[in-house]
């Protein structure tokens, strides 16, 4: 078997970006630093020279100023990629995510389109502190009109960028900053993954751990661990949150009878509260205990290493977790 | 382009148009007939219609929550527009955005707005995308002074210039943002002053002139499609009516001399006064005009009250393409 040609999680990106704008004439990138420099993480790096700085193009700081360019392209014509570096930046841009990106086709009664695709960055675990370290895709899933990702591996990363890119509607891409470096097998050819399609990407029958971005990682190591000592878990990567397979939800409980949903972001208000409520909904008759979560606590991502460790979710917490769900059933 | 007497009375149909159908649906409102907050343009009609008479379909504009006005001057119809305030599905968006959405995309309106400065950012989408494909159109952007203290202004406004976009920022100060008069939110009197600051060039033009609008913007438009960028367009104007409604909620922020004096400049009366004098259009023939127009609205009130509410059925269509 020949050997499989593998990226890091952030060549994909610059690699998907690639992709999208040699196949579709009308996109184009623009954000800070994404032309120039080539994106602060690399995720733009080559576009400029191979493109041209019609196609990729540097932008004030102005967050808002970057998703009001995407919204008024997109609905005249164009298919946008917009860079918001760092997710924590959007609250200087919530009015035209939240009252004009997400809105404006409804508002218009179905007459505009908006084929914006939004790649932006979450996660702690690089000391970072409070303003460029958390997870806030909540906050877009709360919003009708608009479509979130959270890819975990660097194939899903390219998949579903180029899924985004081809969607008709505005669509977060959620990367994760601490998993940049990962490497996984990303063929070279253009390829999709299916918006709205989670992925088994573990089979187990004791407990099943549903998931998504850089989580999925810790709770396969979890999952590991937890098989060393006879449980074998189940592990559910979301990939989309908006729209979110409940269907793969459901069926993995009515396998395993038991869920811990586990995120980055904090767990209140989180979204392992609304997957919650769905099993509750549609699988409450198979649940033998109830659905646990993992999230991080209520309280702002903290700076000191030390204090960062004790505040983001790991595959130990997901292992203490699914040992004492099975204690308490 | 030259302003002929085609021109002319071109403009002076756009403002018609819009008096005569705000000043109705200020009536159907007061009489409880349409669901929800309605912002009139009266009073403001010569910055519409001075600027729109240089657009095309193909052009783009944002608009505000006063939007009415906006659409009428791109050429909105009385009766899908009066469908839309009432909430019924032959409303040109379906029932589902009302009076501070109300928007058409055939027409390059891309929306009034109930968010305050939202407008700008999007309007510099428009023109990113009118200079991506090298075409002669333009976007503009119509705000308030009210807004040009929200930083979207100032974001879009810096970016415009920069990449040198074909847009025009299209200020209607009418002195309040709502219900504060201009000198307690800001510490300028011209807003056209910020243009300075962006690297464009700002002109303060009478906003109630017909032929002044039209002017700076012939010369503004020229600019944009050369390629030189956008300016800022600063009309001075008045809201004859409150800043919601009418006589909106009797708040005691402004006088009726003030109102009055603003009244004695009405941009309708003082354009038909040059259009009489030019020997453009007769007093009489002025009248006629406006019958006609009152006839059209009546029609497309007539429309709008006989058309169909939404299937409730239809509540989840358009959130997703």
């Amino acid at each position: 078997m020949a050997e499989q040609r593998e990226l890091t999680y952030i060549a994909a990106v610059a690699e998907a970006s690639r992709t999208v704008l040699l196949e579709q004439e009308n996109a184009f990138i623009a954000g800070e630093d994404v032309a120039g420099a080539g994106g602060v993480f690399g995720s733009y790096r080559g576009i400029l020279d191979e493109f041209g700085d019609e196609r990729i193009v540097d932008t004030p700081i102005s967050e808002e100023g970057i998703i009001g360019l995407g919204v008024g392209a997109a609905a005249t014509g164009l298919r946008p990629i917009v860079d918001i570096m760092f997710m924590d930046f959007m609250g200087e841009c919530m009015d035209e995510i939240a009252n004009q990106m997400a809105k404006m086709r409804y508002m218009f009664g179905g007459s505009a389109s908006l084929p914006i695709t939004v790649i932006t960055m979450s996660g702690g675990g690089m000391n970072m502190a409070a303003q460029h370290s958390q997870s806030l895709e909540a906050w877009i899933c709360h919003l009708p009109g608009l479509k979130v990702v959270a890819p975990s591996t660097p194939y899903d990363v390219k998949g579903l960028i180029i899924s985004a890119s081809r969607d008709d509607n505005p669509v977060f891409v959620v990367l994760n900053k601490l998993s940049l470096g990962n490497r996984g097998h990303v063929p070279e050819e253009s390829y999709t993954v299916p918006l709205g399609e989670a992925s088994v990407v573990r089979e187990g029958s004791d407990v099943s751990i549903v998931t998504y971005s850089r989580m999925v990682g810790e709770s396969i190591s979890a999952a590991n661990t937890l098989s060393e000592n006879g449980i074998e878990a189940e592990v559910l990567d979301l990939r989309s949150l908006q729209p979110m397979d409940t269907e793969a939800i459901v069926a993995s409980v009515k396998k395993t009878q038991r869920v811990v949903v586990v995120h980055e972001a904090v767990r209140f208000g989180g979204l392992g509260g609304e997957i919650a409520a769905q099993i509750q909904e549609d699988a409450f008759d198979y649940l033998d205990a109830p659905v646990a979560r993992v999230g991080a606590p209520f309280s702002p991502v903290p700076f000191s290493p030390v204090l960062e460790q004790a505040y983001i979710p790991n595959a130990g917490r997901i292992v203490t977790e699914v040992n004492e769900l099975l204690n308490a059933a | 382009m030259e302003l002929n007497n085609e021109a002319l009375l071109d403009i002076h149909h756009r403002m018609v148009r819009i008096r005569t159908f705000e000043t109705e649906a200020g009536k159907l409102a007061e009489a409880g007939k349409i669901p929800g907050a309605l912002h009139l343009y009266v009073g403001q009609e010569a910055v519409a219609s001075g600027i729109m008479a240089h657009l095309s379909n193909d052009d783009w504009i944002t608009s505000t929550h006063r939007g009415h006005g906006h659409l009428i001057a791109k050429g909105g119809e009385f009766g899908k527009m009066f469908a839309e305030l009432f909430g019924r599905a032959t409303g040109y968006c379906k029932g589902k955005g009302g009076s501070m959405h109300i928007s058409n995309m055939d027409l390059g309106m891309l929306g009034a707005n109930g968010i305050v400065g939202a407008g700008p950012p999007i309007a510099v989408g428009a023109a990113f995308s009118i200079k991506y494909r090298n075409v002669q159109n333009v976007a503009v952007t119509f705000f308030g002074d009210g807004a040009s203290n929200e930083g979207s202004f100032h974001e879009a406004a810096n970016m415009a210039a920069l990449y040198k976009l074909p847009m025009l920022f299209v200020c209607e100060n009418n002195g309040y943002g709502e219900y504060t008069p201009q000198a307690n939110h800001q510490a300028i009197v011209d807003v056209a002053d910020r243009a300075a600051g962006y690297g464009m060039p700002g002109v303060v033009v009478d906003g109630m002139d017909a032929v002044a609008v039209y002017e700076a913007a012939d010369a503004a438009i020229e600019r944009a499609k050369a390629g030189d960028g956008p300016s800022l367009l600063e009309c001075k104007t008045y809201r004859f009516f409150d800043h919601v409604g009418v006589r909106g909620m009797g708040l005691s922020y402004r006088t009726d001399e003030e109102l009055a004096e603003w009244q004695k400049r009405d941009p309708i009366h003082m354009f038909e006064a040059r259009l009489a004098e030019l020997d453009v259009l007769s007093k009489e023939d002025a009248v006629k005009i406006h019958e006609s127009v009152l006839a059209d609205v009546q029609e497309g009130i007539e429309f709008a009250e006989n058309s169909p509410m939404p299937d409730p059925a239809t509540l989840l269509e358009d959130v997703y393409a």
